[in-house]
């Protein structure tokens, strides 16, 4: 099938996904390969979600850590005289 | 992983037949994970680490009714998800929508940006300061209901499968809800990722 730029626009996040089935893959494929338009559509989301996925862009506060293990710590001292794991629901 | 989850059953089992102290190896692995689940949802960062040790504290006060049916990521997920829930209605009110009542809306526009003087991105772009805090911004203050899904899916990397039991919604929503963030936010940094720096290399990679 020949696919038309919004038809790609609608399959864009499953293509990066690798969740469309191969026929369409391959028709999205031969769309990108002359449509510099959706090719620079599909360039910058990637860019976005490799970007996303750095951990400097979202950083965990200073001491976050420290400070949770520290609570927890406080926590399962408190709890060393009970049952472990507390009861099922 | 296999190894992983065999490792991690093992560890609860310990913690459960009663050394309680390994409980902070079980939840190292997923300290980032909880926090950036917290954050997605109450968009604050001090908001979001109290909401973090309530939620591993709750985690591990229950440990005991995890069943190993899901993975121990997906039902830490969903402990800190309806932690950053009850925030969010004490912060907002009883009068405010629950976030669980928002729905998909069908009149905006979903189209991506499209870039006409679109080369590479040079490696450097993307490691300029000014394109993470645009990131960060625009992620922020995207709709609840799609900032919620892109996190768990691009921000901490869960499957859509597993995305879809955290929240509760079915994986076709969160890849309709998926498609949308992505392309809001791609909507909105292209300005940020467009570049004047003369092109090196032409479309997929080739040289031109």
């Amino acid at each position: 099938m020949k696919l038309n730029c919004k038809h790609v626009w609608e399959y864009i996040s499953e293509y990066i996904d690798g969740s469309v089935d191969a026929k369409l893959r391959a028709d999205i494929e031969r769309h990108l390969e002359h449509c510099e338009i959706c090719s620079a559509i599909l360039d910058s989301t990637r860019n976005i979600l490799v970007l996303t996925a750095d951990d400097r862009t979202f950083e965990l506060p200073v001491g976050y850590s420290k400070r949770l293990h520290e609570r927890l710590k406080e926590e399962i001292g408190k709890s060393q005289q009970e049952p472990p794991g507390g009861d099922a629901k | 992983m296999q190894t992983k989850n065999t490792d991690e059953a093992g560890l609860i089992a310990r913690i459960l037949a009663g050394e309680k102290e390994l409980f902070h190896e079980l939840i190292q692995p997923y300290e980032r994970m909880v926090y950036l689940t917290l954050f997605s949802i109450v968009k604050n960062e001090t908001e979001a680490e109290d909401g973090v040790q309530e939620a591993v504290i709750s985690a591990y006060r229950h440990l005991r009714s995890f069943r190993g049916d899901a993975k121990f990521s997906t039902w830490l997920t969903t402990i800190a998800i309806n932690e950053g829930r009850k925030r969010l209605r004490k912060s907002k009110g009883r009068a405010e929508d629950s976030i669980d009542e928002q729905i998909e809306d069908l009149e905006s526009d979903y189209t991506p940006a499209t870039l006409t003087d679109w080369r590479e991105i040079p490696l450097e772009a993307l490691e300029r300061k000014e394109l993470r805090e645009a990131l960060r911004v625009a992620v922020t203050d995207l709709p609840d209901i799609y900032r919620q899904v892109f996190a768990l899916r691009d921000l901490e990397e869960m499957n859509i499968e597993e995305t879809a039991e955290a929240l509760g919604i079915t994986t076709g929503t969160v890849k309709v809800r998926l498609h949308r963030a992505r392309i809001m936010l791609q909507k909105r940094l292209v300005p940020f990722l467009k570049t004047t720096a003369p092109a090196r290399r032409g479309f997929f990679g080739r040289a031109v």
